[in-house]
């Protein structure tokens, strides 16, 4: 079930690729608007690395966390998925794994390579990789109670910002931490242990709230 | 209501009919009173009891990027039916969709895609249907085509609850009209 789910999800991104790309290329320009704002200070630009390429990260998943249900509920397949007899919960979670495939896994892969633009050693680069592939997911999940709470509002772009980016805190403080960490040259594993103990927990409880508020939006 | 039963809901707009179809479903909870099936509350059945039934909304539960073979295969696996795709062309021919079934779905008229979301009635073995204005933007052979349908289901020993505005002149139809 969670294949299809899994499936259907990644051949609709793979159709309008237009709405995925959208998001790697926001990441991609915001974070090299700083270097080329800042100037060849490489000893700032280290510094400031950790937290620009995160905050970008936030941001870039805010762009496409909007349609992880909207679609669904415009056309109707939403209803029809609630009422698939199998848990909620898991069909959350097999939108959720999709969504961060499409729009998370993206950024993961191509920030090392903009963080070169932020002079980072080889293993900051590596710290920047992991944290980053241990905190999205993070992002997807909590996002995902915010797009379900907000379904069929108007502006509900705006209140999802404000309703997720707070609890995102978390991550950013431990993801870009773990990085900070690495540049200093001390360890990063509290942080990303931190980081991944977040992931675990929002793991848990995420899908529960999504389905709770699914069903709430559908009423 | 006992099986081998067909229901028209009949009603102006806004009488419910709609809610009535969405809380049997259980999209929506009743504000009062309880709906068993088979002596169990239906809340409390679950995905018991959601596994029994078809629901086809006003919206046509069609996603614009797939193919119609594409959409019913999916929204069958979903439900734990899993379809060939030569069944699913099948069925699809039968609702007159021949030689259209792989074009992504936009490309389709509001009356085609219509067919292709009914196409889920052909393929699935759920003893309660409720179908909410599906005859929408329907022409006459789709009609005739659907209250077919609707008549070996029913004769099969299955339940239909439909609303609609026209009339499908089964035999021993039930009618429940609501007023606002």
């Amino acid at each position: 079930m969670l294949r299809w789910i899994v499936w259907r999800d990644l051949m609709l991104a793979w159709r309008r690729r237009a709405d995925m790309l959208s998001t790697v290329f926001f990441f991609v320009i915001v974070v090299s608007l700083f270097p080329l704002g800042i100037g060849p200070e490489t000893q700032l630009l280290r510094t400031i690395a950790p937290g620009v390429v995160w905050v970008a990260a936030l941001l870039a998943s805010m762009l496409s966390l909007g349609r992880l249900f909207a679609n669904d509920y415009q056309d109707g397949t939403l209803e029809q998925l609630l009422l698939t007899p199998q848990p909620l919960f898991l069909v959350v979670l097999g939108k959720t794994l999709a969504h961060w495939i499409v729009a998370e896994l993206p950024l993961v892969l191509i920030a090392p390579l903009v963080g070169v633009q932020f002079d980072l050693s080889g293993e900051t680069l590596w710290i920047l990789f992991v944290s980053l592939l241990v905190g999205t997911p993070v992002l997807s999940l909590i996002g995902s109670v915010g797009a379900a709470l907000t379904l069929g509002l108007r502006g509900g772009g705006v209140l999802i910002s404000l309703l997720v980016l707070p609890l995102y805190i978390p991550a950013l403080i431990f993801g870009a931490g773990a990085v900070e960490a690495s540049v200093m040259g001390t360890s990063p594993s509290a942080h990303l242990s931190l980081l991944g103990a977040f992931a675990i927990v929002s793991l848990l409880f995420s899908p529960w709230a999504t389905a709770a508020a699914l069903r709430i939006s559908l009423e | 209501m006992s099986l081998g039963t067909f229901v028209q809901l009949t009603g102006p707009n806004g009488s419910g009919k709609t809610s009535l179809l969405r809380i049997l479903c259980t999209l929506l909870t009743p504000a009062e009173g309880q709906i068993s099936w088979k002596g169990a509350d239906i809340r409390s059945l679950g995905e018991e009891y959601v596994a029994q039934v078809t629901y086809l909304g006003h919206r046509h539960g069609i996603k614009d990027e797939l193919s119609a073979v594409e959409n019913l295969r999916i929204s069958n696996a979903l439900n734990g039916v899993s379809v060939s795709k030569e069944r699913a062309a099948e069925a699809l021919g039968r609702m007159g969709l021949a030689g259209r079934e792989s074009l992504p779905a936009r490309m389709l008229s509001e009356g085609q895609r219509r067919r292709a979301g009914l196409a889920r009635l052909l393929v699935c073995d759920t003893k309660l249907w409720l179908l909410d204005e599906v005859l929408t933007s329907l022409d006459k052979g789709a009609v005739s085509l659907v209250r077919s349908l609707i008549e070996n289901h029913v004769a099969g020993g299955g339940i239909a609850i439909v609303a609609t505005h026209q009339e499908l002149e089964l035999p021993r139809t039930k009618r429940l009209e609501l007023t606002t």
